[in-house]
């Protein structure tokens, strides 16, 4: 099955991002599809590659990231939302893309469930 | 799914404006909706109903005031605006007290149409 | 439909809200959710009356982070991840009441 995932908070903050990976991860494990993450409000600074968390704690950014490169998972930033914050194409971390928010409704017309993950 | 490849879209509304950005940007991935030529509803329930309540001055927080765009919405083709009783009248409102033209359903009716639908987006 | 709830239902609606107005199914409770599924709680009688029109299940590894894997509420199924999103797919829609 074809999955999208829409991520309406930040890192660390909230426990949102950690398990919309997490339910991503055993999605992939499980055979399924995660078509397109799409990062909405808050969840646009999970895209950030300055992020830079202690030692002893999981990094969320590169965990996404680690996604996008070994199964091809789209990472999608919301523009509007991440302009707001200060994420631009120069602080953005790899697999990560800015796009709009048509890319948000193609992923829920797209894929087969689009479950969200906020606060 | 229909057979025309048409999805039913449910954005769900149980956040008050300005508290925090949510209302404002549901609102933006509505109208964005709208461009996909897809089946779009909008359902208002606990303390989102109060993002559609009349006489909204936002001058003095220094916040744009986006009330105006629900009444936009119709020029988009966006008609269905669905409100909860139940909600409405734990917080003292009516239908007269909102700033455009909605239906209201009863808790079981708001139920049984999010049931119907394929995507149901909620912020 | 799989009605997922993220929040303690003593700090917040949502999972009145859902219970209020959905038209039955599952209930996956998730995050601070869980603890709406254990005994004690003063939510449990909710909960248990619920247990007639809707099917519960509590995300297992948001317990154990919790401390309440010895309290959950008879009736209630624990799912890992992978329970999580075979409840996704079973369901031919889902809603998140954030």
């Amino acid at each position: 099955m074809k999955f999208g995932i829409v991520v309406n908070e930040g890192p660390y903050q909230h426990q949102a991002s950690d398990s919309a990976y997490l339910f991503c991860k055993a999605a992939i494990e499980k055979g399924h599809e995660v078509w397109r993450v799409f990062f909405y409000h808050d969840g646009v600074n999970n895209a950030t590659k300055l992020t830079e968390p202690p030692q002893d704690d999981r990094n969320i950014v590169n965990r996404w990231s680690r996604l996008a490169e070994e199964h091809g998972v789209d990472l999608v930033v919301c523009v509007a939302a991440a302009l707001r914050r200060g994420i631009r194409d120069e602080n953005l971390a790899s697999g990560f893309r800015i796009s709009g928010l048509g890319q948000l409704v193609e992923a829920g017309i797209q894929a087969d469930r689009l479950v969200t993950f906020g606060d | 799914m229909s057979e025309e490849g048409i999805k039913k879209f449910m954005f769900v509304n149980r956040k008050a404006p300005y508290g925090t950005i949510y209302a404002l940007e549901a609102l933006e991935v509505v109208l964005i909706t709208a461009a996909f030529d897809q089946d779009v509803s909008l359902a208002f329930l606990d303390d989102g109903v109060y993002q559609l309540k009349k006489g909204q001055q936002t001058k003095g927080i220094e916040t744009k005031n986006f009330s105006p765009t629900y009444r936009a919405l119709e020029g988009y083709d966006i008609e269905k605006l669905y409100v909860e009783k139940e909600s409405l009248e734990a917080r003292g409102l009516s239908e007269e007290d909102l700033l455009v033209d909605v239906t209201v359903l009863s808790r079981a009716e708001m139920g049984n149409l999010m049931e119907e639908q394929d995507v149901l987006l909620s912020f | 439909m799989l009605n997922i709830i993220n929040k303690s239902p003593l700090s917040g609606n949502s999972l009145d809200s859902c219970l209020n107005v959905a038209a039955g199914g599952e209930i996956l409770l998730i995050e601070d959710a869980v603890y709406a599924a254990t005994t004690g709680n003063a939510f449990e009688k909710k909960i248990r009356e619920a247990m007639g029109r809707f099917k519960i299940y509590a995300l297992q590894p948001d317990i154990e982070a919790r401390g309440l894997a010895d309290r959950v509420i008879e009736g209630v199924s624990t799912v890992g991840y992978d329970g999580f999103v075979d409840l996704v797919v079973a369901n031919r829609n889902c809603q998140s009441w954030l």
